[in-house]
């Protein structure tokens, strides 16, 4: 700690990264947030390395519908599966698709916005129109379609189909912030001495706008894992051998499961809101901690 | 203004036929064509290729894309191999469902969030603000499946307050006041679970053009002409920040459109959206089709209003 703060004292300002940390210190809610998100993560990570996802959703007829008792912790679904297990495999996979996609959405957005910017003029123009068109489509019922329409379904897959239809939110914002910074007198002095745009783009401005990436992409993972536990509570998400936190919500479409076998579904609808609203305290702290305005320390 | 509407107006021109496009290719994708459904399984092969030719299937894709537009222009969606009968038929049984259902929650919507939005912007900061504001931020990160769940487990099976699926009570008779009187009933807790979601965006928005509004000079002018806090606030805040959330009325349709899949599915409520997670379950495509048209023709309509109320109101779009 100490090292630190003599290091800090050292530099002329603080880096991106140390003015995020420090936001984050400062914000105890998101602190705790923060702390929960990876104390989760580690655990089911972890405790699933030792689980046998196979075993854990084998049926088992014996044991329908139990009552979370000593042998089942949370109780069984209507295939005997132990929802204990089920919950923490789901909310690895949750996660990880959730990253996943927040990742390969986020990449192509970043990539397309900071080109848009930069370059302006009719490239920015029609750009700009065809996110327009992504925006208005119906792209909930768009997924589902084709989700159900691919031949050979994988994660990879499904993931593919989410980041086509969520990248347009960073990418607009990444253009405008891309817009002003290229104004900016270094952008305009390394154009002058001759930089390649490649490397004005990915180079100087894309590192100026880090703490926006991060952001956005933060606040687009709490809005992604929504989006996969909505799509398999739909039963259009992971397929039922491959449970996500989603999965286990779907069961509660059967009134009888919904009324009296809380067990079931209770624990995966509190845990995707946990999750959701840590993850999205973590990005508000963040955002805050990008503007210089807003920061609390 | 009339400039900026007539722009907007070509700009939404393109954006139907690259919509009807798109809806056309995944549709060559999906397995099975107009004849599937229909046909008896001893016709030969031979036949069902007269047939195919006869029906322009065999066509190139242009032509047959012109084909698919010309019958839609003229309301032909199809036919329902599932139901035996034209989509259009069986969509206009079930859209008056789903209309019911939208109108109730933009009802409650506004009717919820309005109020909140002024006693939030008016006494911002105090423990009655943070508390509505606290209530949008956990309806920011909810997601509305799971709210809709719950209202349903708590209002409909625990407390048993209101029906638990369907848009009617069985025996009814269509047209007797009983039945409308049902059919409102049963669209209330789908239309609460979707309006206590929905609410939050209008309420932060609410907020923050208030106290904003607050501290210019005409607010300032108006205090100092001596008018109360009550005319101040009713008068001259309330109708400067009202006009921007009516304008949002028609992008509140895009969210709608998902919020009804969802919801109609917790509360098998028939309506569109329940529809449409049938027909891709059961793979009765052609109503599949047709509902993605709809639904993005209305999310592109619902853009077009909200740039028009709002190009009317604030003049500074307009010059963009």
């Amino acid at each position: 700690m100490e090292a630190d703060t003599v290091k800090m004292a050292e530099q002329k300002s603080p880096s991106a990264l140390n003015i995020l940390l420090r936001e984050l210190y400062r914000d105890k809610l998101a602190l705790v947030s923060l702390i929960f998100v990876l104390l989760i993560t580690s655990f089911v990570f972890g405790v699933s390395i030792f689980l046998n996802q196979d075993e854990i959703v084998t049926v088992d007829l014996f044991s329908i519908n139990a009552p979370p008792s000593d042998q089942f912790i949370l109780g069984t679904d209507y295939g005997g599966r132990d929802v204990f297990g089920q919950l923490i495999i789901g909310t690895r996979n949750s996660l990880a698709i959730g990253i996943l996609v927040t990742l390969i959405s986020g990449i192509f957005g970043v990539a397309y916005g900071v080109v848009s910017g930069y370059f302006g003029g009719h490239i920015d123009n029609v750009l700009m129109r065809v996110i327009d068109f992504f925006m208005v489509l119906p792209f909930l019922m768009i997924i589902i379609v084709f989700v159900s329409m691919t031949p050979s379904y994988s994660v990879i897959s499904f993931s593919l189909i989410m980041a086509t239809f969520s990248w347009m939110g960073i990418a607009r914002l990444i253009r405008s912030k891309a817009l002003q910074e290229k104004e900016l007198d270094y952008a305009q002095a390394s154009k002058t001495l001759g930089t390649s745009r490649f490397n004005i783009i990915f180079k100087q401005v894309l590192p100026n706008i880090t703490s926006l990436i991060i952001v956005t992409m933060t606040l687009n993972l709490a809005a992604n894992i929504g989006l996969e536990s909505g799509l398999s509570f739909l039963g259009f998400g992971f397929p039922e051998d491959t449970p996500s936190l989603g999965t286990l919500l779907s069961y509660a479409r059967n009134p009888q499961t919904l009324e009296f076998r809380w067990w079931i579904w209770a624990p995966a609808a509190i845990l995707i809101l946990l999750l959701m609203l840590s993850v999205r305290n973590v990005g508000e702290a963040l955002r805050r901690a990008a503007d210089a305005r807003q920061r609390r320390g | 203004m009339w400039k900026f509407i007539v722009r907007r107006l070509l700009i939404t021109f393109p954006q139907i036929v690259f919509l009807s496009v798109l809806v056309f290719v995944m549709a060559q994708f999906m397995p099975g064509d107009a004849l599937t459904g229909l046909i008896d399984p001893n016709v030969s092969p031979e036949a069902l290729e007269i047939q195919r030719e006869r029906l322009g299937l065999n066509n190139p894709w242009y032509v047959q894309y012109g084909d698919w537009v010309g019958g839609l222009v003229q309301g032909d969606l199809g036919q329902s191999f599932r139901f035996k009968m034209d989509v259009t038929a069986l969509i206009s049984e079930r859209v008056m469902n789903t209309i019911l259902l939208s109108a109730v929650s933009l009802f409650f919507t506004y009717i919820i969030a309005i109020p909140l939005g002024i006693v939030s912007g008016r006494y911002n900061d105090s423990p009655l603000d943070s508390f509505i504001t606290g209530y949008s931020y956990l309806g920011f990160a909810t997601p509305i499946f799971i709210f809709a769940l719950v209202m349903l487990w708590v209002f409909g099976f625990i407390l048993g307050w209101f029906p638990t699926s369907g848009s009617v009570a069985p025996g009814l008779d269509a047209g007797t006041v009983e039945y409308y009187i049902s059919k409102l009933y049963h669209s209330l807790l789908p239309g609460l679970s979707i309006a206590l979601i929905s609410v939050v965006s209008t309420i932060q928005y609410l907020r923050s053009e208030i106290v904003d509004t607050k501290q210019r000079d005409f607010i300032v002018t108006a205090r100092a002409k001596g008018a109360s806090e009550n005319r101040v606030y009713n008068k001259h805040i309330f109708r400067n920040s009202l006009l921007p959330i009516a304008a949002f009325f028609g992008w509140e349709i895009t969210s709608l459109i998902s919020g009804t899949v969802f919801v109609e599915s917790v509360f098998s409520y028939p309506g569109m959206g329940l529809l449409f997670l049938e027909s891709v379950t059961q793979r009765d495509f052609s109503v599949v089709t047709a509902l993605v048209l709809l639904f993005g023709i209305a999310s592109i309509l619902g853009a077009l209003l909200s740039d028009i109320i709002l190009s009317i109101v604030d003049p500074r779009i307009r010059i963009k």
